[in-house]
């Protein structure tokens, strides 16, 4: 491609050039996929409902299947009730879902559709159940979407049981991470035997077997009951501030169960943190199984620090999983001097600063960015790694520069979707991957002759 | 049709089903229901991928974000220069701009991106999407104002998505296409460049835009580089990518007794006939991409016999080409369903005639070459098409009854976006001796509906904007063996247990000319006689 980002730039105010983050609906499409038996609906044109499940579908390769309100001229200038009412009523007639997860798009957004109103005011057919979250892209990002369908969730369907009476359970929400994360978590739960309500739960949903049978609903996701039983829990463990936190608040102002923020678990310092909120607040013990794998995971990263250490790395995504990602190449040793995401926010940049700063380094660290900028900075201070999404193909091409893909979306890789990167396993197949690019890296560079075996 | 599908299809979705031979009409060309799980896009995205591929030009997605993220470089079109067309530019549109309008930014954005130094835009395709339909910022007025302060075009595309379908899309990308060829036609009539004059001396950033211009021009007009990017060595570089193109064709070609000497000849000798070709016929190749270099393989075919294309509409296109555009003698046009309504536009107004032609499929290569010969009533072009299908048919008949032997007899459901590529699949198909079981696209029209019929054996379901619990279903029921699709449809596919085609943007190789017949084939053979599909536990067979 041609090289038309310059060191030194004018200011740019307004215009964005390749972004790294995309609109509210398609994060909310994801979260509601996360919901047993449930059709995501789009309120708004045909366009971007079938843009967001392309976009799913190239990430996860699985089928994705949303309706949309199908908006007309009529639509928007007299508002979209009439075009979701027949909606509603097609959806059940021919699709049959448990549920119907209503995300807004700009369009309806703008024209003030009042969702909750209409929805309200029709006949569900018995049994069914109807959520729907404000979407609008014009603020925040798909993780902002992702977390507004997370609140709605609870805020529409939790449940006090009467009278008041604990289920013992623990509520866990995973933030937007990928299936394979998600069972990750799920064993770390069943094996330390803490019983949970996991929601959204896309795992058996966008990672399931090829059996030969095509299943509009597979088996997988949370269920309505799971969901209404979320306000009779101990406690909530949010993993994400940005994705999760909205909805743990939510059911602790609803129903007085206790939030608990904790980053995404990416790396070992993240990792603990997770179980020891897990300990403190269920009185479990960490299973052996666990502890050896945190001390394979040492083991590995002390026979491999030489690697990493001093290394620069730039890394670009969504919030969460940014933070937690700067924090692991810290503790790697790595010099992670360019952070970016594409989703505003003071929080993000306020969160890497302490970071960099216990390591006493500094960085260039933005919020709200875009690819062109991370470009600029790369091109001034050349790094040796990229860590982000297959966007960041466009700067390691030209700069010639490894890139280790990690976050949404993965468009130019497979397999992703179904390995973790939480928890201590997910560290390794991360340190893994961030070794074989190094290494492949210097192997590509090495004379023949000082070529060697062992690495 | 009503009692012959024992599917759950919504009532008001049975208008658009059909069975062949069961005397319906079916009912196509409108928006999706309401709660229908479509697979249609919106007016947007049919402007986005019919104009994004204008190589040189800044397109500028005057929305929200997501709008831009998702188009960003999906159409796979390649490029033998600038590619700042797969460089995203948005807008961004924030709540404050939904409220107070959107105008402003756009226009503190145009300013942006011209008075830049890195980006000299010389042409920017503004982008509707529905807010901006709704909120009802003036995009012809924006861009006036930038067009009169620097000199250069700056295009408004009316594309906000709720107003229609895809098709509306492609006619409003149409449209701002015309809008570039209109240079053309000022130019003609004033003979000194009127951008020019208007440039004059009102501030110095134009008055330097106005050199830059002037010097670009000169140095074209030369044969050297653009000063505005460090391309030296444009001109290799295309002649490079040609070979590699055409080397990588070579896999095919070798087995048919073409080696890769063969083709390095063949690319030198298809630069050098470019380069002097002044008297020939000239053309315009409407309706191609060049996805997966597509249109490169149709145009060494036309340069081979003699016939010069001006401007690929939108594959590979530049600027200068569409303007130039308006002196071709003939377009012809490959999708009509995106361009058909260039052609007759161009007709109206430059007067020039068009022949709607395909490539896709032995058959429709032969007669389009042959066609478009005719019309230009030219024998040494009459002759020379000959000689090209002499010397290029033989190797594919080979192959093709080769691939014949593996392929004969499974059955394939399409349902793909554009009628004219069911068309040709079904003719292809028959060509291999496959049965197609279902056919359905996302934007067909009654006549092409028609066509399907009559090419499909009695039985074959046809449908219109079909969703994926339907298609589903008629391939369970017909006992499918491929599916042909694109990239949603993909993951339905596979997740069934059958193989999947794809001929969709996504694709990586050409399926035009006598090289996409056999890569059709090949492909087909690869995913439908893969191994994996003997794998699974409980597949479509028990
Ligand atoms: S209009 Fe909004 S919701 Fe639709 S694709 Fe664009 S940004 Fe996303
Ligand atoms: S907002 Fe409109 S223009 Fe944008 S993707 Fe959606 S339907 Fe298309």
């Amino acid at each position: 491609m041609q090289d038309l980002v310059p060191k030194e730039f004018k200011e740019r105010n307004s215009l964005v050039i390749n972004p790294v983050k995309t609109c509210q609906p398609i994060g909310a499409m994801y979260a509601a996929l996360g919901i047993h038996g449930c059709l995501p609906h789009s309120h708004g044109s045909q366009g971007c409902c079938s843009y967001h499940r392309m976009h799913l579908t190239k990430h996860f390769r699985e089928p994705v299947v949303a309706s949309s309100s199908s908006f007309t001229e009529g639509a928007s200038v007299f508002g979209g009730r009439a075009n979701l009412e027949t909606a509603l009523k097609n959806i059940f007639a021919v699709y049959d879902p448990e549920v119907v997860a209503i995300n807004t798009t700009c369009l309806s957004e703008t024209i003030g559709d009042d969702v909750t109103s209409i929805v309200s005011g029709m006949e569900i057919p018995p049994g069914k159940t109807i959520i729907n979250a404000s979407t609008p892209s014009y603020v925040g990002s798909h993780v902002v979407g992702f977390a507004n369908m997370v609140k709605a969730m609870v805020k529409q369907l939790s449940e006090k049981r009467e009278p008041a009476q604990t289920n013992n359970k623990l509520n866990l929400i995973p933030g937007f991470v990928d299936p394979g994360d998600i069972r990750e978590m799920k064993r770390i739960l069943e094996a330390m035997d803490i019983d949970y309500i996991l929601f959204p739960d896309q795992s058996d949903v966008l990672d399931t077997p090829l059996d030969g049978n095509y299943k509009m609903y597979p088996d997988g996701g949370v269920t309505i009951p799971e969901l209404k039983d979320t306000a009779n829990s101990k406690a909530t463990i949010a993993l994400g501030a940005l994705a999760s936190q909205p909805a743990a608040f939510e059911l602790e102002k609803m129903h007085d169960v206790k939030a608990y923020t904790l980053k995404t678990p990416v790396g070992i310092k993240a990792t603990d943190e997770f179980l020891m909120q897990l300990l403190k607040i269920t009185g479990q013990e960490i299973p052996a199984e666990i502890e050896k794998e945190r001390g394979q995971l040492v083991d590995i990263i002390a026979d491999t620090h030489h690697q990493f250490h001093g290394k620069k790395v730039a890394i670009y995504g969504d919030p969460d999983i940014v933070i937690s990602l700067t924090e692991f190449t810290l503790s790697m040793g790595m010099k992670p001097i360019h952070v970016l995401t594409g989703t505003p926010g003071k929080d993000f940049e306020a969160e890497i600063n302490k970071m960099l700063k216990d390591a006493d380094w500094e960085s260039n660290v933005a919020a709200g960015g875009d690819l062109f900028q991370l470009h600029q900075w790369v091109k001034k201070e050349p790094v040796e790694l990229l860590i982000g999404n297959s966007y960041g193909k466009l700067v390691a091409k030209q700069e010639d520069i490894p890139l280790v893909r990690v976050g949404f979306p993965i468009l130019d890789r497979s397999v992703h979707s179904y390995l973790p990167k939480i928890g201590y396993k997910g560290a390794m197949l991360l340190v893994e991957k961030i070794s074989s690019a190094l290494l492949d890296r210097k192997d590509r560079d090495t004379d023949f002759e000082l070529t060697e075996f062992v690495l | 049709m009503k009692n012959s599908i024992e599917t759950k299809t919504l009532k008001a979705r049975e208008d658009f089903i059909m069975t062949k031979g069961s005397n319906q009409q079916i009912k196509c060309d409108q928006q999706s229901l309401a709660g229908a799980v479509s697979q249609r896009a919106c007016v947007y995205s049919g402007a986005r991928v019919v104009l994004n591929p204008v190589k040189d030009a800044y397109h500028l997605v005057h929305g929200p974000i997501g709008c831009a993220s998702y188009t960003w470089d999906i159409r796979g079109s390649l490029t033998s220069g600038s590619d700042i067309f797969r460089t995203s530019f948005s807008t961004d549109l924030r709540e404050k701009d939904i409220v107070f309008g959107g105008e402003k930014k756009l226009t503190t954005i145009i300013t942006e991106l011209i008075e830049n130094d890195n980006y000299q835009p010389e042409v920017i395709f503004i982008y509707s999407t529905c807010v901006v339909g709704v909120i009802g910022d003036d995009l012809k007025a924006v861009a006036r104002r930038a067009e009169e302060k620097y000199g250069i075009r700056v295009i408004p595309v009316e594309s906000s998505g709720f107003s229609g379908t895809k098709s509306k899309g492609y006619k409003a990308a149409c449209e701002a296409l015309l809008n570039l060829m209109e240079d053309f036609k000022e130019k003609s009539s004033e003979q000194q460049s009127s951008r020019t004059k208007k440039i004059g001396g009102k501030n110095v950033f134009k008055q330097q835009a106005a050199i830059m211009e002037q010097s670009n021009k000169e140095n074209k007009a030369n044969g050297q580089a653009e000063v505005k990017f460090s391309q030296s060595d444009t001109r290799k570089a295309k002649i490079n990518a040609l070979v590699k193109k055409l080397n990588h064709l070579s896999e095919i070609q070798t087995s048919s007794g073409i080696n890769s000497y063969e083709n390095l000849k063949q690319a030198r000798r298809l630069i050098k006939q470019k380069q002097r070709s002044k008297t020939r016929k000239k053309l315009n190749l409407l309706g191609d991409y060049n996805l997966a270099a597509e249109g490169w393989i149709i145009k060494s075919y036309l340069q081979e016999v003699g016939i010069e294309v001006v401007a690929g509409f939108t594959g590979d296109a530049g600027i200068d080409d569409i303007r130039r555009a308006p002196t071709a003698d003939l377009n012809i046009v490959q999708c009509a369903g995106s361009m058909k309504y260039l052609a007759r536009r161009m007709k109206e107004e430059f007067g020039i005639p068009f022949l709607e032609i395909s490539f896709l499929g032995l058959q429709d290569s032969l007669e389009s070459l042959r066609r478009i010969a005719a019309q230009l009533k030219d024998p040494e072009i009459i002759e020379n098409v000959e000689r090209l299908i002499a010397r290029k048919l033989p190797p594919v008949l080979a192959k093709l009854k080769v691939y014949k032997s593996y392929l004969a007899g499974k059955k394939a459901a399409i349902y793909v976006g554009g009628a004219f590529k069911a068309i040709s699949l079904v003719k292809q198909f028959n060509q291999l001796g496959m049965k197609t079981v279902m056919v359905g696209t996302q934007n067909g029209k009654a006549a092409d509906y028609q066509k399907l019929e009559k090419l499909t054996d009695p039985g074959t379901i046809i449908l219109d904007d079909a969703n994926p619990s339907e298609l589903e279903e008629f391939m369970r029921q017909k006992g499918a063996d491929v599916l042909v699709g694109g990239v949603k449809d993909r993951a339905l596919a596979y997740k069934m247990g059958l193989a999947f085609f794809d001929h969709n943007h996504e694709r990586k190789d050409p399926l035009v000319g006598f090289e996409g017949v056999i890569n059709l084939a090949k492909e087909l053979d690869l995913t439908i006689n893969s191994p994996i599909w003997s794998v699974i536990g409980s597949g479509k067979n028990e």
